[in-house]
């Protein structure tokens, strides 16, 4: 993993000392709520419902074992003894007290976190691949890119007040595991015809009240031009941007209305005319892709005898290893994806009790390192096969074993009603309902992959228009009303979901979710997921189901 | 011409502490976290105090976000009106163990009837 050099220490703490300064002059008087408002959101901290909200960041997901036993000693000084992960795979306290901010500010900057950036109208946490240097897929790590753009997007002076939020992802493959492109900039790290490595740009995709796929801007970017090339493009979205209208202010407006082929033309005229960095990017770079080099792997055989065995004698490991292990470009290995769902449960919730055994199991099994993901759950990359049983019983003592990854009951969803301040409707309930209504495990395995995605409000945290079914939380004559679309993509065939019919009520939810879902089981052919069966069908196979008996009858 | 126009009765005030960011409540005399105790205008007068207090204690540095929302008054508390200021007022309703639901189980009692 990176570590901080003398300068990201001094940096951060830095803005420790500084933002200690502001919430004791908040706390005097000296600064009023509209002055300090855009102080706090800058270091992550919102006003939510119940109390003030921390965002943390954590840059492209990874996390090391020390780090999350710091989350856990704040959740318990701090907060409520439990953190919540989000899709920007930041971790969320819920009930923090404006007063102890700068205190966790110091914890955090104590195992080299932070949380600058995780809100305002600036360059946001940079996402990337869980499954980052250990995918046989991948071209390259596209941590140390993620890791340079980070340190390059940081208070970057030009950058710091942009029209709105901008939020950048880093794959290296051709399948996308990180929603690239629904990112404001998607980076792509490619290998041109002649064998190098550069970088497919692309530029404008968002979710939101307007979801938008992105689009390609540059097909191939050489190595060593990035930052310049981005800040180019970063510069024309400052200066065309809109800032008349918050909702038309994210570039993926600019780039719908301007048209990408003038978008192009615009960031190719600002990168031909701006400075070029290549060599001081290419040592930079250099230093930080060190410290993610090669971890010490034993040399094990492809195939685990131990763990063999294991799956054939154990069906409830076996159960949970089917959806759980992603396979490892290293023989004898997996990564290990770790659900944050329990059927019931809050996605993407985490206790402190959890965070310190998975701290330990995150020691003694995978080299000290795990990754958040973009779905609310957790992956421990470097696990030896040989001891993927041992792990799984340690697991499942503490909840930590549901076996549902990817499949109905593993479910994002974004925090809604229950915490935000900017919720229309409840999440989590639904979340609650639907896991809770497909919870038999037989038949989660039987409807295989299908990603379902909950928003609390049209700014889609949940992800919802790219969920296989996307269900948004609105209010609705003083009622809470949930619209439910379908079709909806979040991989390298990113697609925007169709809405289905009109807003149901809470209690009709599950109900509808398991009609169209019986539509999948009845009309699908030989080993067909349901994502494939809906494009297959179309949406409107799915409508009469959706809306019912009733309905059906009148039809 | 009335500072709460437009405001529908009968009317409590809500807002955060600023130092703590927990929810309170204006009463008689000050703030509590009790909703119970929240002083409840049902008269236009009534609520434009509330109305003075929120501006005067959003410049005393006390609180923020602070704004009136009909209740109805149920068992003897007030009940906010929308489905957002009742979880507001209550708590996440998937953590009934946290929250003002927890802390004032006689208040949540009353409101749920």
């Amino acid at each position: 993993m990176y570590r901080y050099d003398e300068f990201d220490e001094r940096f951060v703490r830095e803005r420790v000392a500084q933002f200690r300064d502001q919430v004791d002059r908040r706390l005097s008087g000296s600064l009023t709520e509209d002055e300090f408002r855009p102080l706090r959101l800058q270091n992550g901290l919102y006003l939510q419902l119940h109390a003030y909200m921390l965002r943390i960041a954590i840059p492209y997901g990874s996390l090391s074992s020390r780090q999350l036993r710091q989350l856990a000693r704040i959740a318990d000084a701090y907060d409520k003894g439990y953190g919540h992960f989000t899709t920007r795979t930041n971790l969320q306290f819920n009930w923090i007290k404006l007063r102890d901010v700068p205190d966790i500010l110091d914890l955090l900057a104590d195992v080299e976190m932070h949380c600058i950036q995780t809100s305002g109208n600036d360059v946001r946490n940079v996402t990337a691949d869980q499954f980052a240097g250990v995918a046989g897929d991948e071209i390259e790590d596209p941590r140390p890119v993620a890791e340079l753009l980070r340190q390059w997007s940081s208070l970057h002076p030009e950058f710091s007040f942009l029209p709105r939020k901008f939020k950048i992802a880093v794959i290296a493959s051709a399948a996308d595991r990180a929603v690239l492109k629904s990112h404001d900039v998607g980076v792509r790290i490619v290998r041109n015809k002649a064998g190098e490595i550069g970088y497919q740009i692309l530029a404008g995709g968002g979710l939101g009240r307007t979801p938008m796929v992105g689009k390609v801007v540059r097909d191939f970017l050489p190595r060593g031009q990035l930052l310049a090339y981005l800040e180019a493009l970063l510069r024309v979205y400052n200066a065309d941007g809109r800032r008349d209208n918050k909702f038309k202010a994210r570039i993926k407006i600019l780039v719908h209305e301007i048209g990408v082929e003038t978008f192009r033309e615009r960031v190719e005229a600002e990168f031909a005319a701006g400075p070029s960095y290549a060599d001081d990017e290419t040592a930079e770079l250099a230093r930080i892709a060190a410290s993610f080099a090669q971890k010490n792997y034993e040399r094990l055989p492809a195939r685990s005898e131990t763990f063999e065995a294991a799956r054939k004698t154990d069906p409830a490991f076996a159960e949970w290893v089917v959806n759980s292990l992603f396979s490892h470009k290293v023989d004898g290995y997996a990564a290990v994806t770790v659900s944050l769902k329990p059927v019931g449960g809050v996605p993407g919730d985490m206790t402190s009790a959890q965070m310190r055994l998975f701290a330990d199991l995150t020691d003694r099994y995978s080299l000290g390192e795990l990754r958040v993901t973009h779905a609310q759950n957790l992956v421990l990359p470097y696990v030896k096969q040989d001891e993927l049983h041992a792990l799984w019983k340690e697991l499942a003592g503490a909840r930590l074993a549901t076996p549902n990854v990817g499949l109905v009951t593993d479910i994002i969803s974004c925090p809604g009603l229950d915490y935000c301040a900017l919720a229309t409707a409840r999440s989590i309930p639904i979340a609650q309902a639907i896991a809770t209504r497909f919870a038999d495990k037989a038949r989660q395995a039987d409807i295989g992959p299908l990603q379902i995605k909950i928003s609390g409000c049209i700014n889609a945290c949940g992800h919802h228009h790219v969920g296989h079914i996307g269900i948004l939380g609105l209010e609705k004559r003083g009622q809470e009303s949930y619209q439910v679309t379908l079709g909806g993509d979040s991989s390298e065939n990113m697609a925007i979901g169709e809405l289905l019919g009109p807003g149901l009520t809470a209690d009709e939810v599950p109900d509808a979710i398991e009609r169209v879902v019986g539509v999948y089981l009845a009309q699908r052919r030989a080993g067909e997921t349901f994502i494939e069966a809906v494009k297959r069908l179309g949406v409107g196979a799915f409508k009469a189901a959706f809306l019912g008996g009733a309905q059906n009858e009148a039809a | 011409m009335s500072a709460t126009k437009g405001q529908p009765l009968p009317a409590i005030l809500i807002a955060n502490d600023l130092r703590e960011g927990h929810v309170v409540f204006r009463t008689a005399v000050g703030w509590t976290r009790d909703p119970a105790r929240a002083r409840v205008a049902t008269d236009r007068d009534a609520a434009d105090v509330l109305a003075v207090e929120a501006v005067q204690a959003v410049a005393r540095q006390e609180v923020i976000d602070a704004y009136l929302i009909d209740v109805d008054v149920r068992n003897g508390v007030p009940v906010p009106r929308h489905f957002r200021e009742r979880f507001k007022t209550l708590g996440p309703s998937v953590h009934p163990e946290l929250g003002k639901q927890a802390e004032f189980a006689a208040y949540a009692s009353a409101a749920a009837e």
